[in-house]
């Protein structure tokens, strides 16, 4: 299976099921989690259900697209269930199913993970989920998020699309992944993973990101207080990606690194309050939808 | 007839190490609810797998015995007209009561005669008390970690989500936030059915088995001990005895078939502990070895499920370990890229504890440490030297890629770094040995600087947590400090070091003040470390099976020398087997009654009348004897000499009046007394010993 049909199936599996489809949030995260279809929607009573495809990028895992495993910027495939059905782990099974994976001719089991986010204040306990030994998948049942405790528990599901990949397509390099049967994964990203890791790594200007880093948390601070909930948190995951440049850049000390996630978390913190203060004001629009 | 009563929990895959706990508490909380409720059984037994705790109750009684129940009525005068018919007060009250006239009777209270009814209480049948206590025993199972989900009141480690409840072959409801009360369960996950009806009780066991659960987690695991041994057997090789990765694995499964795949003989090359960590910790896969515990190229794991498609997963557990080992092989390479001695300015980017600084701190702590109990202990210059190399390399490994990455392998990396970069193998055992022993039973370090930098380590832990006011309280321990002191106490009772507890407080303080510029309450910490560990001693020796007042006698005395006090209270238990003791006792629990009272030991001989003087004088004979004994650590012939002073002391207490009014003679009469207390309590505290 190449590639893109993985994600196509896995989108249209979960479409079929009532998750709206959504694109990729256009600004750089680390993981899917941080989208705000997924971070602000957990938050509060009303209902949500979607699926996107998330690509994550971690500047401390590049390298220089070398490494068979780590890469800069890895796919997430993002599902969100709220409320979490009870049926949750069927639905799931049935996913793999659908893109070729019969738990009859495998090995799969649900091993503790308990997940934590601390610069999102958010956690929430779960399993990785196995396939003959290797991790394709992380599920979290979301008990807190914004350091606010979920009112409705949220079930996340995070599908490693990369690994998955390679165990279908029975390569052990990822850039060997078929993206379509013309071009390979190498193709499209080996290039960018080279030119980000000398970016993150070498030549990311210290001095310019910690100004940065300043000037998006300053730019939240303003504008909240205007009830701009949603540009608020661009900038916060502005602050968020710039940190982790930086860190993987090595400029920032020990104690410095409490202190920035500290501060990133802070931000989050109040960016939640004031989105579940403004669904309040808005009535909770979604709840009313409910059953539809 | 008895009755048989099985309650299943259905969960999503409950974290394995809950398990076993949950079990306890789901048996105890149903003991506890019987007891209360009178009801008598046999036996209740608990099961497990991943998906299900379930619990049996055996031989139940049908329903609680009746009861017998006295009511007060109203006045006899009342209740009664003249012609002794009830009236209509008393219809009443039997109306009320739902009884009739046989069961009234007349009895006085309070010198006045009343009606009272006698009455039966129904005991309430094995069904009502299940209905109504099942909710309880399952909400009262804790988890160290718990959630809520679905909008439900309710914390479970994971979401119940269908529960049996089974008085033989009658379902026994009960609400549990909605979730389904019946008896319809679910077989193994993929092998099973997902709608099992258990007609009765008896049926349970087998019918699950029939659907790919073996619900018994001892069978289970007897399944996958002597499965993976078989396999092992016919590569020619064993697996290790490993009762914690044995639970886990049985606990993850709910039909075992054992496994058996291939190493690549490339990765075997590298030191073990780099290959078994990666299987054992990441894939709970067991290592296979030969008759010399060399590593064979098989591991063996356990599928959940049975031999159907096995080549596929064993193929893709083969892959997955590969992609590990790959990743194991690389860190390994780039470590030994450079001496582990480059690895130490690293440490600046690791923090020990915020407060404390980074691990580069506690290196230039454990080795000003280490050195400084080297000169105490005066363990040679050779020695020394190599402390001083370990001190300064012991926590080099924690910035290598291998221990960031496997935590668990810090100081045997080091160890295997440290030989790699050329330094001598004493150096590099130290570096390993710091941290023994890791757990109760351990081994202990086997060399002197080993022992040295452990002590150091763990020392400098403890006093620097402790000058920030974390102690271990209760239950928390999250440091480990009291398995930290313990390890201390261990290795200096194992070497017989003479070394000297308050001593090695106090220099460890000391290097934070130096080190870190730390500020704290020193006389105050100091004075809680030490109590800490007098604690720990206590129950160290109560454990090695000492009677508890001799332990008491001899940490009464000071706690310095740990090995010391071992040979204290051993000679005095000895020294205890002696003929009249009791009066002996007696008279030396008069001396330490009243010596706590005293201003000071100072003794004027003017104001001493001659009984006194008597006790005085014999005092002074025996105290460079006493002296003498004490340094040589002759504790026994020490205190034979000691209690010659029982006479004198009991002629003294005859004769004299120690609590008179004149200040000046009470005080130098307690003096004396003092005096004999504190040359008692140099050997132990005598007063302390419970005599039979």
């Amino acid at each position: 299976m190449y590639f893109q049909d993985l994600m196509l199936k896995l989108l249209d599996y979960w479409g079929n099921k009532g998750c709206i489809i959504l694109e990729p949030y256009d600004i750089e995260k680390g993981a899917g989690t941080m989208s705000p279809y997924t971070f602000l929607k957990a938050l509060g009573p009303e209902p949500w259900k979607v699926v996107y495809v998330e690509p994550s990028r971690r500047p401390a895992d590049a390298r220089y697209g070398e490494n068979p495993h780590r890469v800069y910027q890895h796919h997430q495939l993002q599902v969100i269930l709220k409320p979490s059905p009870d049926d949750i782990q069927d639905l799931y099974l049935d996913s793999l199913k659908a893109i070729g994976i019969d738990p009859l001719k495998h090995d799969i089991r649900f091993v503790e993970d308990n997940w934590e986010a601390p610069t999102l204040g958010a956690w929430g306990l779960g399993w990785e989920v196995w396939l003959d030994g290797m991790e394709i998948t992380q599920f979290t049942y979301f008990q807190q998020v914004g350091s606010i405790n979920c009112e409705i528990e949220s079930a996340e599901l995070t599908y490693g699309l990369e690994r998955i990949a390679m165990y279908l397509q029975d390569v052990d390099n990822i850039f060997d992944i078929k993206w379509n049967k013309d071009i390979t994964y190498g193709d499209i990203f080996k290039k960018a993973e080279y030119e980000h890791s000398v970016y993150s790594f070498e030549k990311a200007d210290i001095d310019t990101l910690k100004g940065l880093f300043n000037t998006y948390e300053e730019e939240v601070k303003k504008i909240l207080d205007d009830g701009l909930v949603l540009p608020s948190y661009d900038y916060v995951l502005k602050c968020s990606h710039t940190f982790n440049i930086l860190d993987a850049r090595g400029a920032v000390s020990v104690s410095e690194r409490t202190n920035y996630i500290g501060r990133v978390r802070q931000l989050a913190r109040l960016v939640a309050a004031k989105y579940l203060e403004q669904r309040e004001e808005m009535d909770y629009p979604l709840l009313k939808r409910e059953g539809q | 007839m008895s009755k048989k009563y099985l309650l299943e929990i259905g969960v999503e895959e409950l974290p394995a190490r809950f398990i076993g706990d949950a079990l306890d508490q789901l048996k105890e909380n149903t003991m506890n609810i019987l007891a209360e409720e009178r009801i008598k059984y046999e036996k209740v037994s608990a099961y497990s797998t991943p998906r299900r705790l379930t619990m049996i109750i055996e031989g139940l009684d049908e329903r609680q015995e009746d009861m017998e129940e006295i009511v007060k009525g109203p006045a006899k005068k009342i209740a009664f007209d003249e012609e002794e018919k009830p009236t209509k007060a008393l219809l009443g009250f039997m109306r009320g009561q739902g009884i009739d006239i046989s069961s009234i009777y007349v009895d006085e209270h309070n010198g006045v005669d009343y009606v009272f009814a006698r009455k039966t209480k129904k005991g309430k049948t094995i069904e009502e008390i299940l209905s109504e206590n099942m909710p309880k025993v399952i909400r009262g199972i804790n988890f160290p970690k718990s959630m809520k989900w679905g909008g439900k009141n309710l914390r479970f480690a994971r979401p119940i989500r269908w529960i049996v409840s089974l008085l033989d072959d009658k379902v026994i409801p009960f609400d549990l936030e909605g979730i389904q009360v019946s008896n319809i369960t679910k077989g193994h996950r993929f092998l099973g059915s997902n709608h099992i009806v258990v007609e009765k009780v008896d049926d349970y066991v087998e019918i699950l088995r029939e659907n790919f659960v073996i619900v018994d987690q001892e069978e289970r695991k007897e399944i996958i001990k002597y499965g993976s041994e078989k396999l092992a057997k016919e590569r020619g090789g064993n697996i290790q005895k490993d009762e914690k990765l044995l639970d886990e694995v049985t606990n993850i499964v709910e039909y075992p078939t054992p496994i058996i795949g291939r190493i690549k003989e490339e990765y075997l090359s590298l030191p073990p502990d780099v290959v078994i960590t990666p299987m054992k910790e990441h894939l709970r896969f067991f290592p296979v070895f030969d008759d010399k515990n060399r590593l064979l190229p098989y591991f063996i794991t356990v599928r959940n499920g049975n031999k159907d498609f096995i080549e596929t997963v064993i193929k893709g557990n083969e892959k997955v370990l590969g992609a590990r080992l790959e990743d194991a092989k690389f860190f390994y390479l780039e470590d030994i890229e450079k001496p582990l001695e480059s690895y130490v300015e690293e440490l600046h980017k690791i923090v020990f504890q915020e407060k404390l600084g980074t691990m580069y701190d506690k290196t230039k702590r454990i080795q000003k440490l280490a050195m400084k109990i080297g000169e105490y202990l005066e363990v040679g210059e050779e020695t020394e030297r190599n402390i001083e190399r370990a001190g300064y390399l012991s926590k080099a490994d924690l910035t290598t890629k291998m221990v960031t990455e496997f935590t668990e392998l810090q100081g045997k990396m080091g160890m295997e770094y440290a030989r790699h970069s050329g330094e001598n193998e004493i150096v590099s055992l130290a570096i390993f040995e710091q941290y023994l022993p890791r757990f109760s039973g351990d081994d202990l370090p086997t060399t002197t600087a080993g022992s040295v930098l452990s002590i150091a380590d763990k020392m400098d832990s403890i006093a620097g947590l402790f000058a920030i006011g974390i102690h271990p309280t209760g239950s928390q321990d999250p440091f480990g400090l009291r398995r930290q002191a313990l390890g201390v106490i261990n290795i200096i009772i194992d070497k017989k070091l003479n070394i000297s507890i308050k001593e090695l407080i106090e220099t460890a303080l000391y290097i934070y003040v130096e080190v870190n510029g730390l500020a704290f309450d020193y006389d105050k910490v100091k004075e809680e470390i030490e109590e800490f560990f007098r604690g720990r001693i206590r129950s160290m020796f109560i454990d090695m099976g000492i009677r508890y007042d001799i332990v008491d006698a001899v940490l009464a005395s000071n706690i310095d020398d740990i090995y010391d006090m071992k040979i204290r209270a051993n000679k005095l238990y000895e020294w205890l087997k002696k003929e009249g003791l009791t009066e002996i006792l007696t008279a030396f629990n008069r001396v330490a009654n009243l010596a706590e009272k005293a201003v000071s030991d100072e003794v004027q001989r003017d104001l001493l009348s001659e009984d006194e003087f008597d006790l005085f004088e014999a005092f002074n004979n025996i105290e460079e004897k006493i002296d003498n004994f004490i340094s040589k650590k002759e504790y026994d012939k020490a205190l034979d000499n000691l209690v010659t002073l029982k006479d004198p002391i009991d002629n003294f207490f005859d004769k004299v009046m120690v609590m008179v009014e004149d200040e000046k003679i009470r005080n130098n009469r307690l003096g004396l007394l003092r005096k004999i207390y504190n040359m008692m309590i140099r050997i132990c505290d005598l007063s302390k010993i419970v005599n039979k």
